[in-house]
């Protein structure tokens, strides 16, 4: 091993530098023997966020647990291409009930696990954005509170997809969806007054929060592991672009969720206890505009009828961001 | 062991011989004496192996049950009246993916206008659910039907509630047998399920079927509606066996040989009817009772074959289908279609309104001389009904129906409008 630590990213390229380190260091993803969880067949679109983010959280999740390892998912995207009967990509023990029961199911697996005195199996339960921040929010805060053994992982891609790409809480202001047209004098989603369901997580106290994205697959890699080495609830949001939804190129899913994180619009932070223990700097910030522009569902704000006070606006709610989290290295401020 | 004791906590004590793994409790009037008690048991450490969880709502109790009795554990869980329909999507969910879970429901009206007290709307609302559905007349055989009711989910790997009147039964105090845990262990085996979420064999639970398959998932469910016909019976005897009485069944018939006029109804209230029926026979009326137990699966031809020797039936419900009249009657019509026989629908009892004796004699006399209307509301106050209709009729903005309602009865001293 080197002495010098190692630098993931080669200058430039972003590349992660596998080949750089030792075996063990390696990602789970770059181990042959990595459970392929999700495998290949299913019939997510092209350059889904989601099922590239679920196919590294859960492998991360099985190599953590040793295998031993149960899912409950709730109705979505990745519920639906994941199992149209009678295929299933799942290579783990895989249940899906309804769009706002996944967390309930998982305490239920959890305490069938404890009662049986299986400490070695541990679950995790995963859905969309609508599933987690809007239906699904009562059981979510429900296990929570309980602090039951169980992981919930959030694919946030901001909206309902699998039913037309509709809004859902996590859509962000401006957004055009199938219910938040780009029409009348103020197009878009509302300017409510959001729902940070990490923040609600840790108002929780629960042991561990995170948010991730697919851009930063180590990362996302790290926090299901750390998650993974503790007992009690945990909660991960991941920022999974959708091509479809967004009207974005689907080779520029990983370039988006980058941006997100690098505009400030997604910060990405790690909390335990209900307080936060890191968070990912912003390596080249970028004005919004360079996030937004390659997607149709904001289009409305730019050209002939542009709306320069609505990209004002989430410019506002982006530095915010990086002064609530502290985003900025010191020397970049 | 006999026992003066609560029917609640005789169902507690019940449930607990039955060795459940995992508890889920949510609060609702009538069944949170169940739940109580059987959280005690296991706080105190003399329910174990089990994990009792205080749930956010009945959708979560239903959906942690579904959890846990996926991954192979006993589950059991209690509610009522608008808890069961808070809990509905879950409910469907558990019978489509074939869990046997257990569930009492004690029964109660379900709102608005919100009332506390006992009819049979809750449970009967979800009669196409795929849930079996067992009505228990006495405490001792609420007792019974939870031991029976495990046994039969976990054979056909179909969910059930037994259904127990809302504090007429639940809250009620009377003597219970309570059978040993050697005798309840006798009858009923560990869990074993059909299928499981475990590490060492990965399977897929809950997969989305389209149009090619969703209709045979759909008719298994029937099917196996259609096996417990047959198995009810089968359970009940061996049941008699281990514990030494009659208890389940799919029906009950009393003093029915020779009868003309057959009082058809579930639950409790089957007490009150067998002693209008003892004093009518007295008096040489030839009346006779059939009580439903198995509800769903629902008893076309035992109901058929009871009901065929007689002359005329009455099935007195505590529900109401809106818009047409009896839920439990259209079930009975269906039992004797092409027999010629009359039929009559009493609604009765609903939001707990007491169904006294003095009443059912009234109405088993015009049934026995068919003087009924198809369709009969016992006891209803038409004056109250009429003055509303007519207020409706007269001021488009007549206020709210049951407010209105209560002060035409005097129930509450406010000053209306309209008075």
């Amino acid at each position: 091993m080197s002495f010098q630590p190692v630098k993931f990213y080669q200058t430039g390229t972003l590349t992660v530098g596998n080949r750089l380190l030792a075996q063990d260091e390696r990602s789970v993803q770059a181990n042959q023997m990595r459970s392929n969880s999700i495998n290949s067949g299913h019939r997510a679109c092209q350059g889904c966020g989601e099922a590239l983010g679920a196919r590294y959280a859960i492998d991360a999740a099985m190599a953590e647990s040793n295998g031993q390892l149960i899912a409950a998912n709730a109705t979505g995207c990745l519920e639906v291409f994941s199992t149209p009967y009678p295929e299933s990509s799942w290579q783990l023990p895989w249940i899906h009930s309804l769009f706002g029961n996944a967390p309930a199911v998982a305490t239920g697996i959890a305490a069938a696990m404890k009662v049986k005195g299986r400490n070695d199996v541990r679950v995790v339960a995963q859905g969309g954005d609508g599933g987690t921040t809007d239906i699904g929010f009562g059981c979510l805060s429900g296990m929570f509170e309980r602090n039951d053994d169980v992981l919930y992982i959030c694919y946030d891609n901001q909206g309902y997809m699998n039913t037309g790409v509709q809004r859902s809480s996590a859509t962000p202001p401006a957004a055009r969806t199938a219910t938040t047209m780009p029409v009348g004098p103020e197009p878009g989603n509302v300017f409510g007054q959001g729902k940070n369901v990490p923040e609600i997580a840790m108002a929780h106290n629960i042991p561990y929060v995170a948010t991730a994205t697919v851009a930063d697959l180590r990362d996302l890699e790290y926090k299901v592991r750390k998650a993974m080495q503790m007992r009690g609830a945990r909660y991960i949001q991941i920022f999974v672009p959708c091509p479809l939804g967004w009207g974005a190129a689907s080779h520029d899913t990983i370039r988006l969720a980058r941006l997100a994180k690098e505009t400030g619009m997604f910060p990405v932070f790690e909390a335990e206890h209900g307080e936060v223990t890191s968070v990912l700097k912003i390596r080249n910030k970028v004005a919004v505009e360079e996030y937004l522009k390659p997607q149709k569902r904001f289009a409305h704000l730019f050209g002939k009828h542009a709306h320069p006070e609505t990209v004002a606006r989430l410019q506002a709610i982006a530095d915010r961001n990086i002064r609530k989290y502290g985003l900025l290295s010191e020397g970049d401020k | 062991m006999l026992k003066q004791t609560e029917g609640s906590k005789a169902v507690a004590e019940a449930i607990a011989l039955c060795r459940p793994e995992i508890i889920c409790a949510y609060p609702i009037s009538p069944q949170t004496h169940i739940v109580e008690a059987l959280g005690e048991m296991v706080k105190a450490g003399e329910l174990t192996p089990c994990e009792f969880i205080n749930v956010e709502s009945e959708f979560a109790a239903m959906s942690v049950a579904i959890g846990s009795s996926a991954a192979g554990a006993r589950s059991y869980t209690a509610t009522a009246s608008q808890g069961l329909l808070f809990m509905v999507e879950a409910v469907y969910n558990a019978a489509g993916l074939g869990l046997p879970i257990v569930m009492t429901v004690a029964n109660r009206a379900i709102g608005a206008p919100i009332n506390i007290w006992n009819d049979h709307s809750d449970s009967l609302s979800q009669r196409d659910s795929g849930w079996m559905q067992l009505f228990a007349e006495t405490n001792q055989e609420a007792v019974d039907l939870h031991i029976q009711a495990f046994r039969l989910a976990e054979e056909l790997s179909m969910p059930i509630m037994v259904c127990m009147d809302g504090f007429i039964l639940t809250h009620a105090f009377e003597r219970v047998d309570i059978p040993s845990q050697e005798q309840v262990d006798a009858y009923l085996p560990p869990f074993e399920p059909r299928q499981v979420l475990d590490p060492a064999e990965p399977m897929s639970i809950g997969a989305m079927v389209g149009p090619e398959a969703f209709m045979e998932v759909k008719y298994l469910a029937h099917a196996k509606q259609m096996q417990a016909i047959e198995l009810i019976p089968k359970l009940a005897d061996e049941f008699k066996n281990i514990f030494g009485r009659d208890s389940g069944g799919l029906i009950r018939t009393y003093q029915i040989e020779d009868a003309e006029t057959v009082v058809i109804a579930m639950g409790s209230i089957l007490g009150t009817i067998k002693d209008v029926v003892d004093e009518m026979r007295a008096e040489g009326h030839k009346i006779g009772v059939l009580g439903i137990i198995s509800f769903r699966p629902f008893p076309l031809e035992q109901v058929r074959a009871a009901l065929i020797k007689s002359k005329r039936f009455i099935v007195l419900e505590k529900s109401l289908a809106v818009g047409m009249g009896g839920i439990v009657a259209t079930n009975v019509r269906m039992a004797v279609t092409g027999s010629g026989l009359r039929g009559f629908t009493a609604i009765a009892g609903l939001g707990g309104r007491a169904i006294p004796k003095s009443s059912l004699h009234k109405l088993f006399r015009q049934a026995e001389k068919e003087e009924l209307e198809p369709v009969t509301f016992v006891d209803l106050d038409w004056a109250a009904v009429n003055k509303q209709l007519e207020r409706e009729k007269q001021t488009r903005r007549s206020g709210p129906i049951a407010e209105n309602m209560l002060h035409d009865k005097g129930i509450v001293g406010v000053s209306a409008k309209f008075g």
